[in-house]
């Protein structure tokens, strides 16, 4: 599309980051974000958009979404109305080299569709044994440093990891799991594990490492962002280091907002997860700090094909695909627990992308023009084929989910419509 | 959730687990067992209910004992009996279960006794079959990872209902490493199912899942304690890879805290019978005089094991 102006008529318009909520229109001119109501002076449209009964909104903004083949979780992205997206580095091979991170870059801006920040490896191969070159990664496009899922068991070596980061205004991103309280763990370590004799993970192993991070965070100043909150014990250590003024900001992923141990069933591979589904009272705590803000939502998309799955529960790989589930399963979770809206959408828009520290999720007058027209109450059945995902792989395979996208722009371009 | 082990008329199609098993269907099971075990009590020890049928016996973890006794079971119902050891041919070529699965189901099996490392195995096999619409192939479960063997549940109730003939009354500890014992889980589910009126575990905290408790038993740490008045023992098996260090220091401090020695045993009511899965490790987990001692029944198991097996192949083939 090389439309210069676009014009979205008759929109609700949702932009929580500056706490709108009304119908109006939305004038888009040169990539960003001309006016908001009211047409600028002399605005003329090069494509008018209605968009009667649906919802505008910022561009959904993902913390974690593992690419796998980059074009189709792109087309994914911007069909589930992501135009912003984090990537761990556990790619392969790592993002630990300038050169690779470029290279992902440069390639995620020729295909034209989400845009992709990359997270750098915290350590060179994630091996946990010397710093990666941060400060190069950093240059080269690294928004964050993690070690995605391979902990860093050395504390002598986070700690330094940390200070180095800090030294350069770097962020550092963790997955609190324990490596030895997880060890050969596959599902929660409670009612269902027990019953179906699998190797727990204790939530132990979750804030084991949260008061590790905390404790050397605290120490270095480093900006701390722990990775996919599982537990309501983590939920916890989180909110008292906010109280006592410790800066770390923490996401859960939609899925741990909607499901318990219990969605294993007899052995459902694809309630797999890493960290697992917990038990009910650990969800109400995730669903409690989703709510107040506490916690970010993300999709941890992690595309797996069929033979990644169709294995014993125990042998089948962790995780789901989730980018095209985020909006609907965001918009099904503020309407069980009646939130608002622009509440729900806050923690897939200008949460994630403050604690990335991208100029996105927002409708103000200036920013880029990425936007995300959903219709709240179509409804639609998940089906493989009804996803552009290589991941099939979701515990809602046949489930019926209200709110389809209409149309996604990045940088003012039409980069999705249906 | 639908009961994998149940087709749309409530019928047992395959057998994965006690849990979920109604209590008549496990029943209807035992009798049919008592009706099984005077066949093999008999000079020609066949019938010919499962004549022209193909078992396959398809074991991914090494087993002779509990192979065997699925073997005689289907040789005395007449059917055809292929062994498969495929620990040692197909997954070592990189083969997946459910193609080593779909080779055999070409092959026209009419029944699978699976054995598998892992927990969920056979359900996953019995759903693969049944996305396949393959209605007619039977899968038992011959033990699968930590999560059950359900036969060998069934003989152990086949065995209290034999010397006690009553379960309400029944209190029954199961000692040793729950947490590994794919057979504790089978027999717990049992017991809970049939509603003997207490169920106790009795083990260190290392050997014991976390959340056991929340299965409706009584944890006991105490061997003791567990065993007061007991009318049922049943003791598991300890790995020797547990005795490692780290989940128990020695094998010689097990015994001294969680061993049945003709001491211990004596804690529970006169007429307790002890009952043990095998193989048994003799000065372990228990004293040889009390394995070889009059309340041991432990060789029994063995025998009705058989007849246990055989009813359920009958009634998983309509018979």
């Amino acid at each position: 599309m090389s439309d210069r102006t676009l014009r979205i008529r008759n929109a609700r318009l949702i932009d929580p980051a500056n706490g709108i909520d009304n119908p109006c229109d939305l004038y888009l001119a040169d990539g960003k974000i001309a006016a908001i109501g009211k047409a600028p002076a002399n605005f003329v449209a090069d494509r008018l958009i209605d968009a009667n009964g649906l919802i505008a909104c910022p561009g959904l903004v993902d913390l974690s979404s593992r690419l796998g083949r980059i074009e189709s979780e792109l087309k994914a992205a911007v069909a589930g109305g992501v135009t912003s997206l984090a990537c761990p580095p556990d790619t392969r091979p790592p993002l630990d080299e300038a050169g690779l991170v470029e290279r992902l870059v440069r390639r995620s801006e020729e295909l034209g569709l989400a845009r992709v920040y990359p997270i750098g490896a915290l350590t060179q191969q994630l091996a946990g044994e010397k710093l990666s070159e941060m400060h190069g990664l950093a240059r080269a496009g690294c928004i964050a440093f993690s070690q995605a899922k391979h902990p860093l068991i050395d504390t002598q070596l986070l700690l330094r990891a940390m200070q180095y980061a800090a030294t350069f205004g770097l962020s550092v991103r963790l997955r609190p799991q324990d490596q030895f309280l997880a060890r050969e763990g596959v599902a929660h370590d409670g009612e269902v594990a027990s019953r179906l004799g699998l190797t727990g993970i204790p939530v132990a192993a979750e804030t084991v490492a949260i008061a590790t991070a905390l404790h050397l965070a605290a120490a270095t100043g480093v900006r701390l962002h722990l990775s996919r909150l599982s537990s309501a014990a983590g939920v916890n250590l989180i909110r008292s280091a906010r109280g006592a003024g410790i800066e770390v900001t923490c996401d859960v992923s939609i899925y741990h907002l909607h499901l318990t141990e219990s969605a294993i069933g007899y052995f459902d591979s694809h309630s797999r997860f890493d960290p697992p589904l917990r038990s009910a009272s650990d969800r109400a705590a995730l669903l409690a700090a989703a709510a107040e803000g506490l916690a970010a939502v993300c999709s941890d998309h992690t595309p797996i094909d069929a033979d990644g799955k169709q294995l014993p529960f125990a042998e089948a790989l962790p995780g789901a695909s989730g980018l095209e589930l985020l909006l609907p399963l965001t918009l099904l979770w503020a309407a069980q627990n009646k939130l608002p809206l622009a509440t729900a959408l806050a923690r897939i828009t200008c949460d994630p992308a403050r604690i990335l520290g991208i100029e996105a999720g927002s409708l103000a007058v200036g920013s880029p023009a990425d936007v995300c027209v959903f219709d709240p109450h179509a409804r639609w059945r998940v089906t493989p084929e009804a996803l552009f995902s290589q991941g099939k792989n979701t515990p809602f395979l046949g489930h019926e989910l209200s709110g389809r996208v209409r149309l996604t722009v990045v940088g003012g371009r039409i980069v999705f419509s249906a | 959730m639908r009961n994998p082990q149940l087709n749309t008329h409530g019928e047992l199609t395959h057998l994965l687990s006690i849990e979920g098993l109604p209590r008549e269907v496990i029943i209807h099971i035992l009798d049919t067992a008592s009706s099984f075990l005077k066949v093999s009590a008999r000079e020609v020890k066949k019938v010919p209910l499962l004549r022209g049928k193909s078992v396959f016996n398809v074991f991914f973890e090494n087993s002779t004992r509990t192979r065997t006794t699925f073997e005689i079971a289907a040789k005395r119902l007449s059917a055809d009996v292929i062994n498969l050891d495929v620990t040692r041919s197909s997954t070592a070529k990189g083969e997946t279960l459910l193609d080593t699965v779909d080779n055999l189901v070409a092959m026209h099996a009419d029944m699978f006794v699976v054995r598998h490392a892992a927990s969920g195995a056979p359900h996953l096999i019995a759903e693969h079959l049944r996305r396949l619409g393959k209605d007619s192939v039977h899968v038992i479960n011959a033990g699968d990872g930590r999560h059950a063997h359900p036969t060998q549940g069934l003989l152990d109730m086949y065995t209290i209902r034999h010397y006690k003939k009553d379960f309400s009354h029944l209190v029954v500890a199961v000692v040793g490493d729950i947490l590994h014992s794919r057979v504790a889980r089978s027999d717990l589910h049992a017991l809970l199912t049939l509603g003997v009126a207490e169920v106790r575990v009795i083990g260190p905290q290392t050997l014991l899942p976390t959340a056991v408790a929340a299965m409706g038993v009584r944890v006991c740490h105490d061997l003791a304690t567990g065993l007061r008045d007991c009318d049922v023992v049943i003791m598991l098996r300890l790995q020797n890879e547990r005795m490692n260090g780290a989940l128990l220091p020695s094998a010689r401090e097990y015994f001294s805290c969680y061993g049945l020695t003709p001491q211990a045993l004596a804690l529970a009511r006169p007429d307790a019978i002890v009952m043990h899965p095998g193989p048994m490790n003799r000065g372990v987990e228990i004293d040889s005089d009390v394995a070889d001692g009059p309340q041991a029944v432990i060789l029994p198991q063995v025998t009705f094991g058989i007849a246990v097996r055989m009813a359920v192949m009958g009634i998983l083939t309509g018979n």
